[in-house]
């Protein structure tokens, strides 16, 4: 491919090529502070034109790899990436088996971690970056990785991606943070890229002992109540794209996980009622 | 050329321990798009490799193994569906290769699973498997049609809950095809291996691989399909000289000799398969089925497309004569521009 | 024609866990998790790799107090499930 990008996020290499430069040279801004990776990859990405001639006329980028689903809708070219980002996001649910995958965000104090698991829209990834303004480091936004042998939770600090008004209220409070571009019409509306904070990548390799299990939910009075083990399992196996091809090394890693683990159910009107409970119950 | 370095590698572990890192990034690549890497991880089992690598072959290993799990217990699954109905079940291709323990079943990656009824038992067989949770993948009724008029199986059943399918042959080419397998002969030499379940004979299974590598699809996973071959042939042909003879004589009963053939001369082309001297001799267009074969960049690419749509057409015209030809890819052709799915391929 | 027998895997083939009131079972043959409740953890015990009728599952499970069609339909979601198998 005429344009190459290796990057190591975590404990996780990819290596993403692109038959146009405008992709790769965003993506080189946005993951301007990880490390740069040349190795054999763990997974590779491919964003071609669908014809050859798509290259210049009405360039649309599909999504390709080492791992694909058929009938992945191609994206205009200035949506390059978020094309790379769905395409290591598909690498990972697909492909991943070293980890038990978890679809949660992930943040960290004192080497002890709090997984945050939920709908798409609960606003998980909203609370995990404004986490980081309140004492938490963000170890991960869309997947955390469960270590089936050790149970500990792995970082993947990808950068986190917001949605409509979720960026302005981030921008807001992250003074400084390193953005991507923003992306105004995409099939999810607005999207831009948040890189983590320094502390994020200078521990993108540092694991910890997962103790919190949270399913929060936003726009709601302040309210929790306790989850049951058997509950959290099954919510956490639908949230899981590899679970199943784990086989029982994912069995065993997310039982003990949520026999392990305290489990609650929190509702929050808002960033810093989810933080003092979270301070309570942890 | 990585789909060529792959080949090699599987034929010859020991020139792993030579690749270099740009090497290896493009083989494994290719194997993961050939559907390969799970047989390359076990080929290179135990060899001192770069960490990297051995971390990417570790994972396809366990995936493999899981794979043949579940293979093998949906195989379980059509037994007990089938029992009364068709006993035993014949099982075809990677569940056969796993379930009778054989090399070309080490680290294979298998999707459907493929079994074969005799003809008389289809409705029968179709009515326990729905009775027992299977259901019809297929919501278009031409499609339906098609297959039930033409195929060589029932239209695909599905296993809502396990998600797997299955295809239930009665033969193991479309009816339409210009060889004509004989699927009574296959079912009366099958080899039972206890537990309800049976595989074709030796010889029936190598005929089954060449017809399902040249005269079912496009060629595309030929690679991996042909590594079968290699498989089979090494395993059966050891200490047996009654093999080659039986082989060549089960593939006149299936009017395949000439599949069967340039099978036989590919791999040993490819792999340097121990075959009889008659078939170490390249046939005329043994150089064009080669370059479609190792047709894969290092990204996991397909080249040459235009290769790839000629095998395509041809393929075709294996199974179906023209007129009946043009009928369906026409009606393929209004399928897709009314933005509607086409009927799938065959699985692999 | 004799009484339809049922027989569970063996007891190396299941791996039990309980969860608070529920059991996560994950089945070594399949790779299938499955949730359940009780009485079903007591029922695949006991037909752990033997098999046995109705009957005999009723005389062994007082509790069950004859109710014949809630353990066939227990026993028919068993099999559907590939839990049990029937002969």
């Amino acid at each position: 491919m005429r344009y190459v990008l290796g990057v190591r996020i975590g404990p996780v290499t990819f290596r993403i090529g692109s038959d146009w430069q405008g992709p790769i040279a965003q993506l080189r801004t946005l993951y301007r502070d990880y490390p740069r990776d040349d190795g054999v990859p763990d997974f590779s990405v491919r964003l071609t034109p669908r014809r050859p001639w798509r290259r210049w006329i009405r360039p649309a980028v599909m999504i390709e790899g080492d791992f694909v689903i058929p009938d992945a809708a191609p994206l205009p070219l200035d949506q390059g990436v978020l094309a790379a980002e769905m395409g290591m996001n598909l690498q990972m649910a697909l492909g991943q088996r070293r980890f038990l995958l978890l679809h949660a965000a992930a943040v960290e104090r004192n080497g002890r971690a709090i997984v945050l698991t939920g709908e798409s829209g609960a606003g998980k990834s909203t609370l995990a970056a404004l986490l980081q303004t309140r004492g938490w480091r963000l170890m991960a936004d869309e997947f955390v990785l469960l270590d089936p042998a050790s149970g500990l939770v792995h970082p993947f600090p990808r950068p986190v991606s917001l949605k409509n008004s979720a960026i302005d209220v981030v921008a807001e409070e992250l003074t400084g943070a390193h953005w991507g571009p923003l992306m105004r019409d995409t099939p999810k509306g607005a999207i831009r890229h948040l890189v983590p904070a320094a502390d994020a990548l200078a521990a993108a390799e540092r694991p910890a002992r997962p103790v919190l299990l949270l399913f929060p939910r936003f726009g709601l009075p302040a309210d929790q109540r306790g989850v049951g083990a058997g509950e959290a399992f099954v919510r956490l196996t639908q949230a899981s794209t590899n679970y199943v091809v784990l086989g029982e090394r994912g069995f065993t890693a997310l039982t003990r996980f949520v026999g392990d683990v305290t489990r609650v159910a929190i509702d929050y009107p808002d960033a810093d009622a989810a933080a003092a409970m979270i301070e309570k119950l942890w | 050329m990585p789909a060529r370095t792959l080949a090699t590698l599987l034929a010859d572990p020991g020139a792993a321990l030579l690749l270099n890192r740009n090497a290896w990034t493009g083989v494994l690549a290719a194997a993961r798009a050939e559907q390969l890497i799970g047989t390359l991880a076990m080929r290179l089992d135990g060899l001192a490799l770069p960490q990297r690598v051995a971390a990417v072959l570790g994972d396809a290993r366990a995936t493999a193994l899981e794979g043949r799990r579940q293979a093998l217990w949906e195989a379980e699954m059509a037994r007990r569906a089938l029992a009364g109905v068709v006993e035993p079940v014949i099982l075809l291709k990677g569940t056969a290769f796993a379930a009778a323990g054989l090399d070309a079943g080490q680290g294979r990656s298998i999707g459907d699973l493929d079994i074969l009824v005799p003809r008389q038992r289809l409705s029968q067989a179709e009515a326990a498997l729905i009775d027992a949770g299977w259901m019809w993948v297929k919501p278009d009724p031409y499609d339906d049609a098609y297959y039930r008029k033409w195929m060589h199986e029932l239209p695909p059943l599905i296993h809502p809950e396990r998600d797997r399918m299955i295809d239930v042959h009665h033969t193991i080419l479309p009816l339409t095809a210009r060889m004509k397998p004989d699927a009574a002969r296959l079912i009366a030499r099958a080899v039972p291996l206890g537990g309800g379940l049976a595989v074709l004979s030796p010889a029936d299974m190598v005929v089954h691989a060449a017809i399902h590598l040249f005269g079912d699809g496009d060629l595309s996973g030929g690679l991996r399909n042909l590594w079968d071959i290699d498989r089979l042939l090494r395993e059966f042909a050891e200490g047996d000289e009654a093999f080659w003879p039986t082989l060549w004589a089960f593939a006149a009963d299936h009017e395949a000799q000439r599949v069967v053939a340039r099978a036989l001369r590919l791999a040993h082309v490819l792999f340097a398969t121990p075959v009889p001297e008659m078939w170490t001799r390249a046939g005329a267009a043994d150089a064009w089925y080669l370059q479609r074969l190792l047709a894969r960049d290092g990204w996991g690419r397909e080249t040459r497309p235009a290769t790839r749509l000629a095998f395509y057409v041809r393929s075709h015209w294996l199974r179906m004569p023209p007129a009946m030809l043009a009928r369906h890819l026409w009606i393929k052709w209004r399928m897709n521009r009314d933005g509607r799915p086409p009927p799938q391929q065959e699985g692999q | 024609m004799n009484a339809t027998r049922y027989r569970a895997p063996p007891a190396s083939d299941l791996s039990m866990v309980l969860l608070d009131e529920l059991v996560a079972i994950f089945h070594r043959a399949s790779g299938i998790t499955h949730l359940v409740a009780s009485p079903v953890p007591e029922l695949l015990t006991a037909l752990a790799g033997r098999w046995m009728t109705l009957d005999d599952i009723e005389q062994e499970f007082e509790l069950i107090d004859g109710d014949r069609a809630s353990l066939v339909s227990i026993m028919d979601g068993l099999g559907v499930a590939g839990l049990i198998e029937r002969a």
